[in-house]
């Protein structure tokens, strides 16, 4: 509780009598102003109940600012509840505080062995980091408030759980008895082990990760006054509302002053001055009231609890004091508080009244679920929880020998055949392994495996992107054509309400952690396709835009699917010349497939029984067949979140050999056939592959897969229709190792032409062109002849301005 | 009739409370009621009947569409109450029941929290104006006419509907009537007289101001009708969004209502914290009016497979009944229907016939993410000044619900298609692409002019494409957007190609070129008569309720004339025209009343599907600059 003290005069707005009209309404103060609200210069001492060691304690609105009348007893008073201790011991007997079992003096000693004793060696999480696991954990951390000052210990309740299963359960069903009585015995410790510390005021135990109640949608009635915990988003948050906590009145006769607290939202004023006993002359005083900060924040369930076709439900949650602020619209958020429901109030005017309550939840812990994107590091943030079942049945499948095909068929099963793309894009899916080479100044190498399709329009590229955006948990789906830059990347914008800037992410940011899927990626301008560039390999995002100078991180997969210029594929020009995309961006695609029309019989009979069947299979067939969507996607999620394979040491060998191998094939005919992109490629897809079976070893088979599908792809894309070789170059430079040769061949030749026409300082663009055509024995198009002339204008031999060609 | 007395019948259960299956003993007698034959038909409907007449506190049912879901809501289920004089207990059931009798203890130790969920409901967006006469009249044939027909009553009625109406006014009296009387008389309670003089004063505040300042939130604009704040207890699970459910429940318009909402002083919030969290709007939203916006207690919902009134509407053995009796006939009704149709489109026979398969298509299935059997249909040339407007009129005449969407630059750009949730007032604003399922939506293309179209028209094309490509609408959810599976039939009339993608492109070719078109067509709809009419309102519904399979025999028939397509031109037959002619084939045969493929059947669709691409070709040899 903040008390403030304001030297403005005295205001008094509070006239009426009677407690249902006290108004108390301080319009004439600026709200506003922060000395409202107390700084701690401004705090006062003088609450009624003094701390161990001189520290102040502070009340905890968070816990019974509010209370139901049936909970509500004198005994349950943490105070009085000491007295029961004593009595307890004198007595011998076993004193419980009223209405629960909780028994004061076990409940302190029990959580005092918990802190003392505690350790947990294999945890993960980011607050512990830097802290020595085989300690007592809550030691240290008590260690720390000590050091920073900060006086709020976090308690992971699973912690309590598995130490001390009773104690949880109390904790989980009387959190409003039993957090005071932890906070006493946590304040005992803390100033028994460091007796000079100064703290601003007592040590508040704050739980969290309450088992109970993960989702929205399944808090009922009995949840009522029960700690649990719930994640969403935060979709409002309210102005800051000052609560008043005590009123100080004071006598307009004899000065007399009294302070009145508050008692479930009202303030009983003293009709009568006890000084001078004059009956209404007690005036309240505001600014030496004392208020707590208050915020309602509303938070609407998280879109993955939903089943769907209903719409999400929201909650009221009212924030006090330091949490206050703490969280933002559209942050989203793990809530551990005690879920209150409170009747309508009673209107003495009304004989008869709703029959509803009103539901908030008083928030004791917030968690921000999306926080450590901005340390990057681990991603068990949106960790899904699995139970043991479901554990089991994936596990099961996995040792399955057919697991790869058996998912890679599951995946899209309205589209029909293309094995190797579904394959391709179930390794995307998955991912390969994280490394962080940052201590080396590489920084992140790139896990994500990105995926163009390219192909004839019809040939169910949309439905495979729609697909997979349905699939995973963070996909986004964009179209080439009504995207723009801004909308890909982040904008900023001025809030309506605050006025203040925001940067809203785009596409490629929101699916951060999953892939985007991009349609028409051929139609995208330019200017938009140029910030994939740094999406695609650094997987982040830099922006500067109205003096916001960031970068996000954006590490997502691109599946994009483009089409060909001219309506139909042209299977006589090569990848580049059929898509019009440039090079440098191609070369950030991990696959490249081809989706044609195969135009052979024995597919288009396949093709016709698949659809066929379509249309007239039962569900129940379609089920039996296929696996189901739902544990497609936890397998996914599973595997994601726990399995990391690192590679052995043959499948190293396995992967060196295959990379040597693939630059040898060009050595031969003079060409570079590989590059450490398609070796970093290679690696991915292996790691990918190792984690659809669940392994933590790359081993040589994942190599093998991975180098097959690579080729695969390469086949399909990079194969240059003159010569039918694969040839990497056309997709890292653009042009075929051939056809660079034909061009050099062209621009030779005209070269010799014009020297042998021995000293002519200006040509005809046209006879020239005839010329080299009459001379050459090959057919010579108008682009060749144009590039060679290009190709000489920057050997400064020519240059060419409107019909006439200029010798230099 | 004793059903109204529901909630005399649990007060009575709660106080006993030893008895704890007396909810589930509730419902089951109600349901048991309901299946009685016609018993469902005794009951008032919203849909017909003004507020003002319905009796506070009886059962009443609503045919609507679930446009919102609130807060799930915890109330007093049952609670005591202290008697001031006698200082007496009694336990009271809350449930059914918005507000508490005087006198609640809240410290009672023997009150039970208890969970319900509101639903915000609307009748069904885009219903035709044949279907709410009809089932107003069949519901008026049913109740046995009695004495009681109050004059005055009669004279506010047409006060009430004047603006609306094309149905006989003298068929309506004796149905309300003979409800208030059978209902009011047996058990005494003899306020049907007050309420009667009341009923003018309440009439006059309620139908005019209410689209002042009370934002109803229908789907599409110009919608009349009561919406309902429908309170549900049972099954939360079962429902979803835009369900379209006949909802028994008890009516409830207590004005105390309407007085807690407004009583609320501002300053009263700062000091009452529990009441401030909600915004003016919010309130505005949720607890509007009883008057304006009653609220129903759901009993028992029946969700409606169709709202077609001429059809039996549970899938009872009637229906299987009716279904058989129609079969026969159905060959000749799609002939006539065709015809008509025919008529319709100019005297063009093949656009008539995919039109009428058209009519019929259902998304029966989902395949991953792909609706089976959508059937958008791109009627293309069509003659300008107002052909689509009368075209539209005469398939609003025909199906259950439909609407028309003028596509013209000013409406793409201003008008709101896809709900979005408006975190401020905390409910769904409804967009006019929030339809109940099979709903005919008649997209006139015709009337885009060139302009530019700005970002919210941009979004708005996207959501159309959206939904004839995928039968989804994303609703906005300002932080992340969420899907919602649709079921609507699109029909694009354009003048060349719609710049929105479709399942099947027909150019019309008109045959006939009357010189007055509005002449013409009002001739030809005049022409028929309203059992004919009905006739084929029955067929249409009916069609697209039937099963259908294939036998592996045609299966191989269709895999080898694909084969055999693709190897003559490999180009020109794609996947996507075998799908295509599946859903053709599917369509036809449904429309015949044959729920098998047949090999004929199979070669009737590949050769209408062939004329029609001929004609497309035709149609792109001529223009020549079109894709």
């Amino acid at each position: 509780m903040d008390r403030s003290k304001i030297s403005t005069p005295t205001l008094r707005c509070f006239v009426e009598t009677g407690p249902d009209h006290l108004c108390i309404l301080p319009s004439e103060v600026d709200m506003s102003s922060p000395l409202m609200y107390g700084t701690p210069s401004s705090r006062v001492e003088g609450t009624p109940r003094s701390g161990v060691g001189g520290t102040p304690a502070r009340q905890r609105p968070d816990l019974g600012s509010i209370r139901k009348a049936p909970q509500v007893d004198l005994h349950s008073e943490p105070p009085s509840a000491d007295g029961a201790v004593a009595s307890e011991q004198a007595l011998g007997q076993k004193l419980v505080i009223w209405g629960t079992d909780v028994n004061v003096g076990t409940c302190k000693e029990k959580f005092q062995r918990f802190l003392q004793r505690f350790i947990d060696p294999t945890s993960n999480e980011d607050e512990n980091a830097g802290l020595d696991l085989n300690e007592p954990l809550y030691m240290q951390k008590l260690e720390e408030i000590s050091v920073v000052g900060e006086p709020v210990l976090n308690v992971n309740c699973s912690h309590v759980q598995s130490f001390d299963a009773d104690l949880y359960r109390q904790l989980i069903s009387y959190p409003q008895e039993v957090i005071p009585t932890f906070d006493m015995a946590v304040n005992e410790l803390f100033f028994e082990r460091f007796p000079d510390s100064i703290l601003e005021h007592q040590i508040q135990v704050r739980p969290y990760n309450a088992l109970k109640t993960r989702n929205m949608r399944s808090l009922n009635p009995e949840d009522i006054d029960q700690m649990i915990t719930i994640s969403g988003m935060v979709i409002r948050t309210s102005q800051l509302i000052p609560e008043m906590q005590e009123a100080f009145f004071q006598c307009q006769v004899c000065a007399f002053s009294t302070c009145v607290e508050v008692d479930r939202g009202r303030i009983a004023e003293p009709a009568v001055c006890r000084n001078c006993n004059t009956t209404h002359s007690l005036a309240l005083i505001h600014n030496r009231s004392a208020f707590s900060d208050k915020q309602m924040i509303k938070v609407q369930e998280s879109p993955d609890d939903m089943p769907a076709g209903q719409t999400p439900h929201t909650t009221i949650v009212y924030a006090h004091n330091d949490l206050v602020d703490k969280v933002q619209p559209g942050d989203r958020i793990n809530i551990t508080g005690i879920y209150r429901a409170v009747p309508m109030r009673e209107n003495p005017r009304q004989s008869n009244v709703k029959s509803v309550y009103k539901t908030h939840i008083d928030v004791i812990h917030f968690r921000k679920t999306d926080e450590k994107r901005l340390h990057g590091l681990d991603e068990d943030s949106d960790q899904k929880l699995f139970t043991e079942e479901r554990v089991q049945i994936l596990k099961e499948l996995a040792s399955k020998p057919d697991v790869y095909d058996r998912l890679s068929s599951a995946l899209a099963p309205s589209i029909y055949e293309h094995e190797d793309i579904k394959k391709g894009i179930l390794l995307q899916l998955f991912g390969g392994t994280r490394k962080d080479f940052s201590q080396t100044g590489r920084g992140n190498f790139r896990a994500e495996v990105n995926i163009l399709l390219c192909g004839d329009p019809g040939t169910s590229k949309s439905q495979l992107l729609q697909y997979v955006f349905n699939l995973v948990p963070r996909g986004q789906y964009t179209s080439g054509k009504g995207s723009s830059a801004v909308g890909l990347t982040a904008y900023v914008m001025k809030d309506p309400e605050t006025k203040q800037l925001v940067l809203q992410t785009g596409a490629l940011v929101l699916s951060d952690n999953g892939i985007c899927c991009i349609d028409e990626f051929d139609k995208m301008s330019d200017s938009t396709r140029s910030v994939l560039h740094e999406v695609m390999e650094q997987q982040t995002l830099s922006i500067a835009k109205a003096g916001i100078i960031c970068q996000l991180n954006a590490r997502t997969s691109v599946l994009a699917a483009a089409n060909p210029v001219e309506s139909q594929w042209n299977p006589k020009k090569t990848t580049i010349e059929n898509i019009q995309l440039p090079h440098t961006l191609l070369s950030r695609f991990d696959l490249i497939f081809l989706m044609l029309d195969p135009q052979d019989e024995a597919y288009d009979r396949r093709l016709a029984h698949h659809l066929v069947a379509l249309y007239y299979q039962s569900e129940e067939q379609i089920e039996e067949e296929f696996l189901d969507m739902a544990v497609l996607k936890d397998y996914i999620a599973y595997a994601r979140t726990y399995i990391n394979p690192r590679l052995n040491e043959e499948a190293s060998q396995a992967l060196i050999e295959a990379y040597v191998d693939m630059r040898k094939i060009g050595s031969g005919r003079g060409m570079v056939s590989a590059y450490p992109r398609q070796l970093e490629s290679l690696i991915r897809l292996a790691e990918a592959h190792a984690k659809v079976r669940f392994s933590d070893k790359v081993e040589t088979i994942d190599v093998e897969e991975a180098k097959r599908l690579h080729r695969e792809a390469l086949k399909q894309s990079a194969t240059d229709p003159r010569t039918g070789f694969v040839d990497i170059s056309i997709i890292t430079t653009g042009m075929s190792a051939t056809a660079r040769k034909r061009k050099e061949e062209v621009a030779q030749a005209l070269k010799k032409m014009i020297q042998s026409k021995g000293k002519t300082p200006a040509m005809k663009y046209q006879q020239l062109f005839d010329d080299l055509r009459g001379q050459s024995e090959a057919a010579i198009t108008k682009d060749m002849f144009e590039e060679a002339l290009r190709a000489l204008a920057d050997e400064d031999y020519l240059t060419v301005t409107g019909k006439t060609v200029r010798l230099l | 009739m004793r059903m109204w007395f529901v909630c005399r019948f649990c007060c009575p259960a709660a106080q006993s409370n030893s008895n704890p299956e007396w909810e589930a003993k509730v419902l089951e007698y109600f349901k048991g009621q309901l299946r009685e034959k016609e018993s469902h038909s005794w009951v008032p409907s919203l849909n017909d009947v003004p507020l003002h007449y319905l009796k506070p506190n009886s059962l009443v049912k609503f045919r609507c569409l679930v446009q919102d879901m609130f807060d799930p809501e915890f109330y007093m289920g049952v609670y005591e109450t202290v008697d001031p004089s006698t200082k007496a207990n009694v336990l009271r059931c809350g449930k059914y029941k918005d507000v508490t009798e005087c006198g609640v203890d809240l410290n009672s130790r023997n009150t039970v929290t208890a969970e319900r969920q509101t639903f915000y409901c609307v009748p069904i967006p885009g219903e035709s104006p044949w279907a709410k006469e009809i089932s107003f009249l069949s519901a008026a044939r049913v109740v046995p006419s009695t004495s009681y027909v109050p004059s005055r009553q009669k004279r506010s009625y047409e006060e009430d509907d004047d603006d609306m109406d094309t149905q006989p006014q003298k068929q309506r009296e004796p149905h309300t009537g003979g409800k208030f009387g059978t209902v009011n008389e047996p058990h005494g309670n003899g306020d049907s007289k007050r309420q009667e003089t009341e009923a003018p004063s309440s009439q006059t505040t309620a139908p005019s101001d209410c689209s002042s300042h009370l934002d109803l939130n229908f789907p599409l604009p110009g919608e009349r009708g009561p919406a309902c704040l429908v309170k549900v207890y049972e099954g939360l699970d079962s429902f979803k969004l835009n369900d379209t459910l006949e909802i028994y429940g008890i009516l409830s318009v207590n004005p105390v209502l309407t007085v807690l909402g407004e009583e609320k002083d501002p300053s009263l919030l700062l000091l009452n914290p529990t009441e401030s969290m909600e915004t003016p709007e919010e309130q505005r939203a949720h607890d509007p009016p009883a008057s304006l916006v009653p609220r129903l207690h759901m009993l028992y919902a029946r969700p409606l497979q169709h709202n077609n009134p001429l059809l039996p509407s549970a899938p009872t053995e009637d229906q299987s009944a009716f279904v058989s009796s129609f079969l026969v006939e159905m060959a000749s009704v799609r002939a006539e229907l065709l015809a008509y149709l025919t008529h319709v489109l100019l005297g063009d026979g093949l656009a008539a016939e995919y039109l009428l398969l058209h009519l019929i298509s259902n998304v029966y299935t989902r395949r991953d993410v792909l609706p089976l059997g959508k059937f958008t249909l791109n009627l293309s040339g069509c003659p300008l000044n107002s052909y689509t407007e009368r075209l539209y009129q005469i398939v609003q005449q025909l199906v259950p619900c439909s609407y028309r969407l003028s596509m013209s630059l000013h409406t793409m750009n201003s008008m709101r298609l896809v709900p979005k949730k408006d975190y401020v007032a905390n409910r769904l604003v409804s967009g006019a692409l929030q339809l109940a399922r099979n709903t005919s939506l008649f997209l006139d293309e015709t009337q885009l002019e060139q302009g530019q179209l700005d970002s919210s028209g941009v979004r708005n094309i996207t959501a159309l494409g959206n939904l004839i490509s995928w039968q989804k609408v994303d609703y906005d959810f300002s932080y992340h957007q969420m899907e919602f599976p649709c079921n609507i039939n699109v029909l694009v009339t354009s003048e060349g190609r719609s710049l929105l993608p479709s399942d099947c492109q027909v150019p019309l070719q008109p045959q006939v070129t009357p010189p007055n078109m509005e002449e013409y067509l009002t001739t030809i709809h005049m022409a028929q008569f309203t059992s004919q009419i009905n006739k084929f309102r029955v067929y249409l519904s009916l069609a697209r309720t039937l099963d259908y399979s294939i036998s592996d025999e045609v299966t191989k028939a269709v895999e080898d004339d694909f084969v055999d397509m693709r190897k003559d031109d490999p180009q020109s037959v794609t996947a996507e025209d075998l799908h295509r002619m599946l859903v053709v084939a599917r369509l036809l045969s449904l429309s015949l009343g044959q729920t098998t493929l047949s090999r004929d059947g199979w070669m009737r669709a590949k050769h209408i599907d062939m004329l029609r691409r001929s004609r497309t070709e035709q149609q792109k040899s001529l223009n020549g600059n079109e894709p």
